[in-house]
């Protein structure tokens, strides 16, 4: 999208209401027709918005992909999950910047291309993966590359870019109730009608649904405390803020099953009397926006949505979908609220939690894509049926994301209570040594647990599973997993912000070849207070990877140790560097032997 | 009969909706914290008055109080913990006591000395930051701000202005003020605010009031900041002041 | 009982806390009794030996401080960071922001009174870092006496508690970290 200096401020903001709680989306508007969001436009915003300045800063300052320096008219960013670096990212990049002359996090001289990294953006199965103006571009190399710098040099507008490069396929490798059964629009809900919300809602609870987000929270006792709740109105939520580092199932789910996820938060709608519902889509998915939009115009167009859906007097629920920006903070739900509302993602304080006081302080229902798309088929199947699927604690299918080393990535529905070992075997990797299953903030294990099963009474998930050979060094997957927590972190509270870089900091020690037994336990004591004291999950869990990897691959560690007792904090020859240039000495006393 | 729960074996009372530090607050027993001020809205972002509550650890600032729970407060490693905090706080910024004004009255300070902190600890950031004196009464000194908020709180909730705001995020999140240039000169800021004089260090501080109380005499040079009493002072009778 | 052998030094500070020192008054008879100084401001001896305390005020701004350093600690059974600059690299480390060139330009190019100003290049001239960094960032240290600079009364307990064996603990008031 070539940049222009000024662009249509009053039509933005009518599209969204004049309603500051749209901020993020007015955002990403301006941001999408302007390539940055530059300071006399926060202040016409400010007024026509009529809210402080400050506020709008806040919140433009805070996601990853708002900007107020010009990008120029190509922002390319690489993924950068461990995931994406094992499949050569990083050389990919490296190529990429000497095709066209120019070094990463620099604007080129001609003003044209912009290139810098960006975390997981969801395509760990077709790794590595870039984002170009925020449209994703799948399996990278050399030759894509090639095309890719050619389109740029060429000033081609993104439009007229070949479409195949942008095509990005599901990889369901293992088909379930939710990926492989075709699903009649509306099926579900005229179930719902014949039936009843109450006996809708018992059938839920019948069918022992729990979030598919990690947490496991049963969804039936979330929907009839938010359908107890009192408020002016009540919101479904979907979550598909997909942040998690090499989780990609939703992306499959939302690309060819939205009618599924559609009519979950319908039947959600229904259950807790909503009339409006939101998807919260996490901007690394902007190329699903179009088609989600098209599915929401044909289900309206059906009845499915809008007026009394079906028929049915007083059933009323529409969707908007809101866009994120570079953000894995607001796949927590009180922070995707914060978002929702304009606001930059930092988690809530709670109680309350959001089924009382949730989006615009009313009671809301914020569930995960997979777990709307389950609700629909049990609403449709009935709980006897989800219910038989499954472990007892844990029913049903879970959709789970493979990536690394493996013949066969891509996603795999898989029912509760299969063990890891199978899973491995299912996707071929007969090599694997370890498995990081559910992301950095889930659990590292090691060839010797992989008996171990997926089920909330095991291996919680969300639905990653990356898979690491020997060959991969756990060391640096728990670096790159540092970085990412550090990154991530929305600043909020004490032991987050500063306890995550403390962590990335000792990591990067450690892989300079300068750590010593003494890191390791500074590492643990940060873990620590992480742990007890963080303000949400994000903190809680931001040490697991590099606890865990310690914990079951101590070599990996042991081997970076210079020495047992203690190592300066810094390099102090290179700290000397500067100096040694300004004076033109490099003789023995304009050094320090880092012994 | 008001409702009861214990804190380090003592009974509180409190009413119903109240926090755990409201209501230590009132029965006079001090908690650890830098976020929490009695008159703003609890924040929770300092997690310096993590207790523990029934086993499960939590900010007393944000959590009610509720019938008959055993919080824990004092313990030694609950002190540890908060320490490691403070010490986190320090190094994240650029604090400099000898050449600050606010010592001697800095809640920050007093903190650490209330936990024994005798060192920072972790590596030193040294982070780049802005120091803003285009202000003609107040001083913003961006290397003294710990991210507490109470002066975007009082600024927006007291004195309806909006000066105040935090940009950025993770360890770049930074104190920004309502003005296009950044400049706090170009704002309504007043040096009558309430946001002028919440800041429980000296990164909001007013000029030409510096060091004019001898060492010795000043607020927590003598007692600790758990022996004072909790409400602050009006303006010019020194917590709040530079 | 034979006496503490005990080593101090400044490295990037002020000699304001050897000042301090100094200003236990009346109780420098006491702990010359007691202790016997090796490498310090008040001997002149320039190199240490083994010693059972070392002092070190200041904070590692150079490479020669970094030498020192690490004599102190090869030879001091007991590490004690004393005063502000050793603990957070204190006043100097205010330079910690302001680019190493531009220092040294200033310095020896624009500086008032200066003309064909050089920068030296002396290797007699310990080279500085980047930036200052309290000692224990350098080496590893075992107690740390805050203020700036620590009261007498703070570094008379401080010494008198390590003489004795104790873990050394400061009144409220001895507490400073300015």
């Amino acid at each position: 999208m070539p940049e222009q200096d000024v662009c249509d401020l009053p039509g933005i903001v009518a599209r969204w209401h004049r309603d500051p709680a749209n901020l993020v989306q007015i955002l990403r508007d301006i941001q999408e027709a302007c390539g940055t969001i530059p300071s006399d436009t926060i202040d016409r915003l400010a007024a026509l918005l009529d809210v402080p300045r400050v506020r709008i800063e806040s919140t433009a300052s805070f996601y990853a992909f708002f900007r107020a320096e010009s990008h120029g008219a190509y922002e390319i960013l690489f993924s950068d999950n461990v995931i994406d670096r094992m499949a050569g990212k990083e050389t990919l990049k490296q190529y990429f910047c000497e095709r066209l002359w120019l070094e990463p996090r620099k604007l080129s001289e001609d003003g044209l291309v912009y290139v810098d990294d960006t975390a997981d953006i969801g395509l760990a199965d077709q790794a590595p993966a870039l984002l170009v103006n925020g449209y994703a571009i799948p399996s990278l190399d050399q030759a894509r590359l090639d095309l890719v710098a050619e389109l740029i040099r060429a000033k081609k507008p993104l439009a007229e870019w070949p479409p195949m490069l942008f095509e990005v396929p599901d990889n369901v490798r293992k088909p379930g109730p939710l990926t492989g059964e075709a699903f009649a629009p509306g099926a579900a809900l005229r179930a719902l009608i014949a039936r009843g919300a109450e006996a809708t809602l018992a059938d839920v609870d019948l069918a022992n649904l729990r979030g598919r987000g990690g947490a496991g929270f049963k969804t039936a006792t979330k929907w009839a405390s938010c359908r107890k709740a009192e408020g002016e109105s009540h919101y479904v939520v979907c979550n598909a803020d997909e942040g998690e580092p090499g989780t990609f199932k939703d992306r499959v789910l939302l690309a060819s099953h939205a009618d599924l996820v559609f009519e979950g938060m319908t039947v959600c709608a229904r259950v807790i009397g909503a009339r409006q519902g939101l998807l919260y889509l996490r901007g690394e998915y902007r190329n699903l926006l179009e088609k989600l939009k098209s599915v929401l115009a044909r289900r309206r167009d059906a009845g499915l949505l809008g007026q009394n859906i079906l028929g049915e007097q007083g059933f009323d629920f529409d969707i908007e979908i809101h866009l994120g920006a570079g953000a894995y903070i607001c796949g927590e739900e009180s922070a995707l609220i914060e978002s929702l509302e304009g606001k930059p993602g930092k988690p809530r304080n709670r109680p309350p939690f959001p089924d009382r006081c949730g989006y615009r302080n009313q009671p809301t229902v914020v569930n995960n894509v997979e777990t709307f798309a389950s609700a629909a088929k049990i609403a449709e199947r009935g709980g006897a049926w989800f219910a038989a699927m499954g472990t007892p604690q844990s029913a049903g299918t879970k959709l789970v994301s493979i990536s690394g080393d493996c013949r066969r990535p891509g996603v795999y529905e898989v029912p509760f209570g299969v063990t890891v070992r199978q899973i491995l075997i299912d996707c071929g990797a007969e090599d694997a040594h370890a498995v990081q299953v559910s992301g950095p903030s889930g659990t590292c294990i090691s060839f010797r647990e992989f008996d171990r099963r997926i089920a909330f009474e095991d291996l919680a998930t969300a639905g990653a599973f990356m898979v690491f050979s020997r060959e991969r060094d756990m060391f640096e997957v728990a670096r790159n997993f540092t970085h990412f927590f550090a990154h991530e972190s929305c600043g909020f509270c004490t032991p987050c912000r500063v306890g995550t870089t403390l962590l990335k900091n000792t990591m990067d020690k450690l892989a300079a070849g300068k750590g010593s037994a003494y890191d390791m336990n500074e590492m643990k004591h940060i873990m620590h207070i992480l742990r007890g004291m963080a303000h949400c999950g994000l903190g809680h869990t931001a040490a697991n990877p590099v606890v865990q990897t310690m914990e079951k691959f101590p070599d990996a560690y042991e081997r970076r140790l210079k020495r047992l007792d203690f190592e300066p904090a810094f390099d102090l020859d290179g700290a000397l560097a500067t100096a040694r240039l300004i004076t033109g000495r490099d003789d023995e006393w304009a050094h320090l032997a880092n012994e | 009969m008001s409702k009861t729960f214990t804190l380090d074996g003592k009974v509180i009372p409190f009413e119903e909706g109240e926090t755990i530090m409201e209501a230590a607050t009132a029965a006079g027993v001090y908690i650890p914290h830098l976020c929490h001020h009695p008159e703003f809205k609890p924040h929770g972002s300092c997690k310096l008055c993590t207790v523990s509550i029934g086993g499960r650890l939590g900010a007393a600032c944000t959590n009610r109080a509720e019938e008959g729970m055993k919080v824990e407060s004092e313990t030694e490693a609950l002190n540890a913990d908060r320490r490691s905090l403070v010490q986190m706080l320090f190094v994240e910024g650029n604090h400099v006591c000898p050449s600050c004004e606010k010592s001697g009255n800095c809640q920050l300070q007093a903190v650490g000395y209330h936990l024994g902190m005798l060192t920072p600890h972790f590596p030193h950031f040294y982070p780049a930051r802005d120091v803003d004196a285009s202000h003609p009464d107040m001083l913003l000194e961006r290397n003294r701000c710990i991210l507490c908020e109470l002066c975007v709180r009082a600024s927006r909730d007291v004195d309806g202005k909006n000066v105040f705001g935090i940009g950025g995020r993770g360890i770049r999140a930074r104190l920004i003020v309502n003005a296009a240039t950044g400049r706090l000169a170009d704002t309504d800021f007043s040096v009558t605010d309430r946001a002028a004089e919440v800041c429980p260090t000296g990164a909001i501080i007013r000029k030409r009031y510096g060091f004019t109380v001898p060492i010795g005499k000043r607020l927590y040079d003598r007692h600790s900041i758990a022996e004072l009493p909790p409400l602050p002072a009006k303006r010019g009778e020194g917590r709040g002041e530079g | 009982m034979s006496k503490l052998r005990v080593a101090t030094c400044s490295i990037a500070g002020c000699f304001g806390c050897h000042m301090s020192l100094l200003d236990i008054d009346e109780r420098l008879f006491e702990l010359v009794k007691a202790v016997e100084f090796d490498r310090s401001p008040i001997t002149d001896i320039k190199h240490c030996g083994p010693c059972d305390i070392g002092l070190v005020e200041g904070g590692v701004c150079n490479a020669e401080n970094v030498h020192v350093l690490k004599e102190f600690r090869k030879n001091c059974r007991i590490l004690v960071a004393m005063g502000s600059c050793a603990i957070t690299g204190g006043i100097p480390a205010w330079r910690n922001n302001v680019d190493l060139w531009d220092c040294f330009q200033e310095v020896y190019h624009y500086g008032i009174g200066l003309e064909n100003g050089q920068v030296p290049n002396d290797p007699e001239l310990p080279l500085p870092f980047d930036k200052v960094h309290p000692i224990n960032e350098v080496v590893r240290v075992d107690h740390f006496l805050p203020g700036c600079p620590p009261p007498a009364d703070a570094i008379w307990r401080f010494l008198t508690d390590l003489a004795a064996g104790r873990e050394p603990r400061l009144d409220y008031e001895m507490l400073h970290y300015d």
